[in-house]
């Protein structure tokens, strides 16, 4: 093993794994990119690390900036990490339905959570830092959904890595929420190869959130539309809680403990596994199950998990 | 043909609450069509000033945005699942 001069080095260069044993078709690979490898454990680590480079450079952010960003979880553990380590004060939005260790995590990196309505979802808590942004002019409002250095992270790093370890991809199959995995990668394999069909995953968000009082205050991130989204994807699929969570116990039995959203992305690689003939289809794990323990996702009744689910943020 | 049109919190009360709801069609506009014909008030919600779907609604059949497969004129069969959501900030984890 190499030696590395910091924590910050080891984001980005995740391994690639064959969890074919879970393919319904003979003919059909599926490689799974292991995101919660990242020292912040999720593929927002390389989002947050480029978005607060981008700033350093830029002279948007430096010693003694407040950092504000909304995030259900993982982006927000991932800048609270590196604000920790470079001594900016870290405030987070965060929706009250998401999973307990997720708001642990938080507060292991000394991040201050202010909370927004669960029944406003991810929407409301970006709206909610939106008007936080505004009022404080003088803090760094990093803005996931977008900023250019979030999708500009994955078509440096995850799209090269993943043409570097499996040129021979035709699917390339990751969730959908800032639009940033999907954009970035999206766009490098398709220049490398234009053959390769892009699938975006999403639960069924919009069905969870009910402090939506009127349809214009729905929500497409500027980074899917900046990145020419309805044009680059070629297809768009929801997962409803039961399937992502049946999908996420199967992933163990490839030894891979993963969260529910990447559960949700691996049953989608096997409804396509099954429409393909042949080919390899590339996945995100996003990340890891540990901060889904509470959930009972691998233990509890399913039902009764699936229940829980609709109620939690999970991707 | 029937299709089964799951509709999203926000559209319940213009379709007396129910959020499952049946309606005729053999794409997906004419399915819309119906449903607007049958619950007049979700067209606020659904409909775009050019007669198209609004821009922060999403519809999918059996789980796949029609914006990919044929937009409106994507093809349904009897028993199929229409799902309509409002576009959202994601959890973006």
């Amino acid at each position: 093993m190499a030696a590395y001069d910091s924590v910050l080095d080891l984001i980005g260069n995740t391994p690639l794994v064959d969890v074919s044993a879970l393919s319904p078709n003979p003919n059909v690979r599926i490689m799974a990119k292991l995101e919660g490898q990242n020292p912040g454990g999720s593929v927002k680590d390389r989002a947050a690390k480029a978005m607060v480079e981008e700033a350093e450079k830029e002279g948007r952010l430096g010693p003694g900036v407040t950092v504000l960003e909304s995030s259900s979880g993982n982006t927000g553990i991932a800048l609270a990490m590196i604000c920790k380590m470079r001594g900016y004060p870290f405030k987070v939005v965060l929706p009250e339905n998401v999973s307990v260790e997720r708001r642990q995590a938080l507060e292991v990196w000394g991040a201050e959570i202010i909370p927004s309505p669960g029944s406003e979802g991810s929407n409301g808590a970006m709206r909610r830092a939106q008007a936080l942004a505004e009022e404080h002019p003088d803090w760094f409002f990093p803005y996931q959904y977008g900023n250019p250095a979030n999708p500009k992270a994955h078509y440096e790093g995850t799209g090269p890595e993943i043409w570097r370890d499996c040129p021979e991809v035709t699917h390339f199959i990751a969730g959908l929420g800032t639009a940033g995995t999907l954009m970035g990668v999206g766009r490098f394999l398709k220049e490398r190869n234009p053959d390769v069909q892009l699938w975006a995953i999403e639960p069924p968000a919009g069905e969870m959130v009910d402090g939506l009082k009127n349809i214009d205050e729905g929500f497409v991130p500027p980074v899917f539309v900046d990145g020419d989204g309805y044009e680059l994807l070629d297809t768009r699929m929801i997962v409803w809680p039961r399937e992502s969570i049946e999908w996420t116990r199967r992933l163990t039995e490839v030894g891979v403990f993963a969260g529910i959203s990447s559960g949700a992305i691996m049953a989608a690689a096997v409804r396509c596994a099954a429409r393909i003939d042949e080919g390899v289809i590339v996945t995100i794990v996003c990340d890891g199950g540990w901060k889904y323990l509470s959930t009972g996702a691998w233990t509890d009744d399913i039902d009764v998990v699936t229940e829980r689910a609709k109620r939690v943020i999970y991707f | 043909m029937s299709v089964n049109v799951r509709l999203p919190t926000i559209m319940r009360s213009a379709a007396g609450g129910m959020s499952e709801v049946a309606a005729e069609g053999s794409t997906v506009g004419e399915v819309v069509d119906d449903l607007v014909r049958q619950f007049p008030g979700t067209s606020t919600h659904l409909r775009a000033p050019d007669g198209g779907v609004h821009r922060f609604v999403n519809v999918y059949v059996n789980d796949e945005d029609v914006r990919y497969t044929g937009k409106l004129d994507t093809p349904v069969k009897g028993g199929d699942t229409v799902t309509i959501l409002p576009a959202v900030a994601g959890g973006a984890s």
